[in-house]
């Protein structure tokens, strides 16, 4: 990335039911295939389980459920994308990964008043590219919901 | 001394690494004499050492660092600045404390070099800049890159050459001779190797530790915890490999990961010291604020415990000592009222047992009243009358450990506001320790702390319910159980609709592990499998049998904590990694106790006080075999002192030469007959023979002693042991025997360590 160009940045992008995400690269520490995972009985309901990521003890959340979409038929096993936190990683589980794609910031515009529904709170904005909106996840707003 | 040799030892790491450290700075200096922040650091290394030197009785050091030290001041203050030849006399002053600690190290003495001449010097450089004319000339007259060893002499004989010893003076000639000669003659050669002799000899205490940070150690430890879980993988596949070499590798794996573990985990082991340190300074100024006289003992300082676990408990170790001076100890004048002496004694016990570390704080203060206690939790509403009246002492006493208990009559600022034990109790606990409390009225108290080694590697036993695998630390296991319904006597038993099952005849509620965790709705009494593995589990006080599917093994476990999201379940202790890979999570004993209402929060301590009871009073009780003699009349022996039980029939005992005997174990026991019994009077007779064996040390004998009714537990408080005490035991008069002074008294040859003298 040149440097006379600093407001472009890349985001990895996932779907998520029908809508399509972003997490800054930066923030992203790997992506992996679905895993056998543990269940944690008691926990809410948006923590899929724990995994193991090479000897490292990984939380799991459903991303879907935290968002609160719809359950989706899709029986394909779900993707992991673990995100570093300051509690050590966490992984989401998404749908489907895309690709990962450079952005100029001046495509970014703040999620209008009309969204509404519970993800709404998890939006940081929409970046708009040619042929969607992809919407940025507030990663630090999903992290600290589920630790309350 | 040898608590002093560890001090000296300390001493001279620490000043080895200080030398290193004025040797950079003093040469430094000479670069930049102004430089003033390098100068106080300079002069806070010589102070130290002069300081610690004083202390520990070495007076060569303590003036050489003095005079050195003298210099430093005005030079730090700025009064004159540095010249070379005082760096080179500075340079000399730390060769020469060097030298001492190295004579230190090696024969624990200073030495026998005096440094009169280094202290001479430095205590004229000093006094001020109007010597430094001198040096300078005398600098002048040869080259600046000689030897210390040189300038040393050199300096000497400028300005004293009289009170110079002869032997330094011909040396001083053979120096100034070099100076002039541009070839190096091997005077200075020789002194160059006695140089390197004494770094090598001083280089050795200072190389054996190395300081290393924490982190980096819990980052090892970190890393021999996953080396942990690969091994269990590879032992798991090793099990089913057919190739035998496969096998022998993962064995040798298999040794050298648990000597790395051990290794490791010693490198965060401290001794029980490091938290204890401060504490005598507690007693002393809280006995002083309080008017008490207290004398502190320790014993079992060196137990070493893992870092992490020092750091928690010394906290809950300080508020259980300002407990004990303040509330447990009696102000001097009340101590000799009662006939105690005058000065209280606290005394802090540490050991290793079964792997864990015990420590007992006990003090012979007034006790505590559970009298108080009982009306005290009674008005607190912590329990009920009729709870209190079931309670033991022990059990009572152990009330002051529940949240918001205080007996002290008036808060003071020490203690007493109510929010004490109970804290120092679940600090406690957080760390899978457990605290007890023993206490006689008028005798003192003696507070319990058990903790476990180490945090970081846990023995554990895996089970398995609805699927899932679950992990039980060890610590809060007492047995395994399992309950075929099908068999005679063993069942479940249902209070209401609790499921308790008959454990040796006390009743144990029963919980299942899928019940609890919402694995599974509850079952009713009709839907109970017919087959139940039970892990008897121990919370607090409380035992409880958790029901799961299936028992599958043991295994060392990493701990690993939770994320910040499932901390607040408390159902678990934190998570790790199976030998396949797969994760599971360990299961809180305490926490599940407490969801599962086997134990609630502060209060209703009496679901199992009727067994607490027994148990609480079979500590004050013997154990005591009675037996019955042949005139009918009773007697007992505390069991104790029974080694085994045996029956032998009268025709298996031969004569030996001191008197009967029989083979026993491919042995010769001989037989003793308790006075109402004769020897084996008829001998074709095929009687049997109860007897009791008594075994000290490698020998063992046999008291035959006819009839054996039954084991009773009785309490013997004013039993004193001597042979003549009769007690009225199940409505009949009983004599205790003192099994031991009877079968010295008889054998004296078989037992001559037991003989009274």
């Amino acid at each position: 990335m040149p440097a006379n160009q600093p407001t472009r940045n890349s985001y990895c992008t996932f779907r998520v039911g029908s809508l399509s995400w972003g997490i800054k690269v930066s923030r992203v520490q790997e992506v992996i295939r679905s895993q056998p995972m543990t269940c944690v009985p008691l926990a809410p309901n948006t923590i899929a389980g724990l995994l193991n990521l090479r000897g490292q003890i990984v939380t799991a959340i459903d991303l879907a459920k935290q968002l609160g979409l719809p359950n989706s038929d899709d029986q394909t096993p779900k993707m992991n994308v673990v995100i570093r936190s300051s509690d050590g990683p966490v992984s989401l589980l998404v749908d489907e990964i895309g690709d990962v794609v450079e952005v100029d910031h001046d495509f970014f515009e703040r999620s209008p008043e009309t969204v509404q529904g519970p993800h709404r709170e998890f939006i940081e904005g929409a970046m708009k590219l040619d042929d969607r909106l992809l919407l940025l996840l507030d990663t630090q707003r999903v992290l600290s919901l589920e630790a309350a | 001394m040898e608590g002093f040799d560890e001090v000296i030892e300390e001493f001279l790491v620490e000043s080895y690494e200080s030398m290193e450290q004025l040797d950079q700075d003093l040469l430094a200096l000479e670069d930049a004499p102004d430089d003033r922040d390098r100068l106080a650091s300079i002069f806070r290394t010589i102070h130290t050492i002069k300081g610690t030197s004083g202390f520990l009785a070495l007076p060569k050091l303590e003036r050489v660092a003095h005079v050195g030290e003298s210099l430093l001041v005005p030079l730090r203050d700025g009064d004159f600045s540095m010249t070379h030849p005082m760096a080179d006399s500075l340079l000399e002053m730390v060769d020469a404390i060097r030298e001492i600690l190295g004579n230190i190290e090696a024969n624990g003495v200073e030495g026998d070099a005096e440094y009169d001449n280094l202290v001479k010097t430095l205590e004229q450089f000093s006094a001020g800049p109007t010597q430094e004319v001198d040096e300078v000339e005398v600098n002048d007259s040869h080259p600046s890159n000689s030897s210390d060893v040189k300038t040393e002499i050199d300096v000497t004989e400028a300005e004293e050459p009289q009170a110079v010893l002869e032997k330094v003076d011909s040396q001083a000639k053979t120096v100034k001779a070099t100076s002039k000669k541009p070839v190096i003659s091997p005077q200075p050669a020789e002194a160059n190797v006695s140089t390197t002799e004494s770094t090598e000899r001083t280089s050795t205490l200072a190389d054996s530790t190395v300081r290393i940070n924490v982190e980096l150690l819990d980052k090892l430890m970190n890393l021999v915890g996953e080396l942990v879980l690969s091994r269990n993988q590879i032992i798991q596949f090793s099990e089913n490999s057919q190739d035998a070499a496969m096998v022998v590798a993962s064995q040798r794996l298999n040794l050298i990961t648990s000597e790395l573990q051990e290794g490791v985990m010693k490198t965060r082991m401290q001794p029980i010291r490091a938290a204890w340190s401060k504490l005598p300074r507690v007693v002393r100024d809280l006995s002083a604020s309080c008017g008490k006289d207290v004398i502190v003992e320790m014993e079992g300082e060196d137990t070493e415990l893992d870092k992490t676990i020092i750091e928690a408990i010394k906290d809950p170790l300080t508020h259980i000592v300002r407990n004990s001076v303040d509330h447990g100890i009696e102000s001097s004048t009340e101590r000799e009222a009662i006939g105690k002496p005058s000065s209280g004694k606290l005394c802090l016990r540490a050991f290793h047992e079964g792997g864990q570390v015990n420590i007992e704080i006990s003090d012979d203060g007034g006790g505590i009243n559970s009298e108080r206690v009982r009306s005290k939790a009674i008005e607190k509403g912590l329990i009920t009358p009729d709870d209190a009246e079931r309670m033991g002492e022990h059990e009572l006493i152990n009330l002051i450990l529940l949240p918001g208990f205080s007996t002290a009559a008036e808060v003071t600022n020490v203690s007493g506001r109510g929010v004490g034990m109970d804290v120092v109790k679940t600090n406690i606990e957080k760390i899978g320790g457990t605290l007890d409390i023993q206490s006689q009225t008028g005798v003192g108290t003696t507070l319990r702390i058990k903790i476990p080694l180490t945090l970081a590697i846990v023995p554990a036993l895996i089970v398995g319910t609805s699927g899932e695998q679950f992990a039980i630390p060890q610590v809060n296991l007492l047995e395994l159980v399992r309950l075929d319904s099908n068999r005679e006597g063993e069942k479940i038993e249902y209070i209401h609709d609790t499921p308790v099952c008959r454990l040796r005849g006390d009743l144990l509620p029963l919980v299942y592990l899928d019940e609890q965790l919402d694995l599974c709705s509850k079952r009713s009494q009709d839907t109970q499998p017919s087959e139940l593995h039970i892990a008897v589990l121990r919370a607090e006080d409380r035992q409880f049998g958790l029901v799961v599917d299936a028992i599958t093994d043991t295994q060392e476990i990493v701990v690993k904590p939770l994320g910040q999201h499932m901390k607040h379940i408390r159902s678990y202790a934190g998570a790790t990694i199976m030998g396949d890979g797969t994760v599971a999570l360990i299961l809180d004993v305490v926490g599940l106790a407490r969801k599962s209402s086997v134990l609630t929060e502060g209060r209703d301590r009496t679901t199992r006080a009727g067994n607490s009871l027994v148990s609480d009073a079979d500590q004050d009780r013997k154990a005591l075999l009675i037996i019955e003699r042949s005139d009918q009349s009773h007697a007992a022996i505390p069991l104790s002192k029974v080694a085994r039980l045996e029956e032998f029939s009268s025709q298996q005992v031969e004569r030996g030469g001191h008197g009967d005997v029989v083979q026993y174990r491919n042995d010769i026991l001989p037989l003793l007959y308790l006075s109402g019994y004769g020897a084996a009077s008829d001998e074709n007779s095929n009687t049997s023979l109860s007897t009791v064996v008594f075994s000290d040390g490698n020998s063992s004998v046999g008291v035959v002693v006819g009839k054996i009714l039954d084991i009773v537990h009785e309490r013997l408080d004013e039993c004193d042991e001597s042979s003549k005490a009769s007690f009225v035991i199940n409505d009949r008069v009983t004599e205790i025997i003192d099994l031991p002074s009877f079968v010295v008294s008889q054998r004296p040859d078989l037992f001559p360590r037991s003989v009274p003298t």
